[in-house]
């Protein structure tokens, strides 16, 4: 077992009226920047997740991001891995690699 | 004919709703999102308010609560459900309303009296109400802008799914596409809509219209009985 740490940004769809974003742009010119658009805001889960391998770690990662973290009709979303270890970490790691090296 | 209206942890409009259901004739209970089933009901009520203080996104982890199944269970059998605001949302969430509620396009939470026009009087909650009826309540959200991309849109309006349009001189609270108020699932019998009846339902409050609405829902799950021949 090993454990997996992600990082799922969450974004409103291209297009989606996004009043956060804009209400952060809108309030630039009281900071003096200028040169500043398009500012969109989103939010950003971080979990860890017990698997055998990074692949059903990250189905499990989608699979809670299309049903949980994100709303597939108006929000899109990335995954990204920001950690991972093992458990049983250099016995483990050495039995994986062994056979795929000859 | 009996009401059940759930409670999630964060609903606030609970009471205000039993209470409204009893001034529209039926027995009414509060039913806690834990519980399996809907303890007999003929109709059952999402209420306004915050379930689960609105995090992550207003409504959706309310779409997970133990009593979501039943009340899913009870729509296939075309029981008759009725989210309010907060209500609207879960529906929305859970998939069983099409759509989304965003955040309000004016970037505030819009709480004020608007008028809301019947566009379909042949659904189990606008009984009695000739199409163009327009019914004053009282709307108090912070992500109402109902939304839909344009093809399912078409494909909404064309089954005439939408039963409640903001109306003039108010007008549309919150950016809603095509100043809609409130819908129908493709059976009808299923209802979301942003303002709130339950605060309309005594002269009292300002207006008694949204007891029109709520007794619409009353007589028309009498008719059916759904929770009576179970």
């Amino acid at each position: 077992m090993a454990s997996f740490r992600y990082a799922v940004s969450v974004m409103p769809k291209e297009g989606i009226l996004d009043p956060q974003g804009r209400a952060v742009e809108l309030s630039l010119p009281h900071l003096h920047v200028a040169g500043v658009h398009a500012v969109r805001v989103g939010r950003r889960v971080e979990l860890t997740v017990d698997a055998s391998d990074e692949a059903s770690a990250r189905d499990t990662v989608e699979g809670l991001a299309g049903e949980l973290f994100a709303n597939p009709l108006i929000e899109s979303w990335t995954v990204e891995l920001v950690a991972a270890a093992s458990s049983t970490a250099g016995a483990g790691a050495a039995a994986g690699v062994a056979p795929g090296a000859r | 004919m009996k009401v059940g209206v759930v409670v999630f942890p964060g609903s606030n409009c609970d009471r205000d709703a039993l209470h409204a259901a009893r001034l529209a004739g039926a027995d009414a209970e509060l039913l806690w999102h834990e519980t399996p089933d809907l303890h007999g009901s003929d109709a059952v009520v999402l209420p306004g308010g915050f379930a689960y203080g609105d995090y992550l996104r207003a409504g959706v982890l309310a779409r997970f609560s133990p009593i979501m199944a039943a009340v899913r269970d009870h729509a296939r059998r075309g029981g008759l459900v009725l989210g309010i605001c907060n209500g609207f949302q879960v529906l929305a969430e859970a998939g069983l309303l099409p759509g989304a509620l965003l955040r309000n396009a004016s970037l505030r939470f819009e709480h004020r009296w608007v008028r809301v026009s019947v566009e379909r009087p042949d659904t189990p909650f606008t009984r009695g109400m000739p199409a163009g009826t327009e019914l004053r309540m009282p709307v108090a959200h912070g992500e109402g802008c109902y939304y839909l991309p344009d093809a399912p849109l078409a494909e909404l309006e064309a089954a005439r799914q939408v039963v409640f349009r903001y109306a003039p001189p108010e007008g549309n609270p919150n950016g809603s596409v095509h100043d809609i108020a409130g819908i129908v699932d493709v059976t009808g019998r299923v209802c979301g809509l942003m303002p709130h009846p339950e605060r309309a339902s005594e002269r009292l409050l300002g207006s008694d219209d949204g007891l029109l609405l709520l007794r619409s829902l009353v007589e028309s799950a009498a008719a059916t009985a759904v929770g009576a021949a179970r």
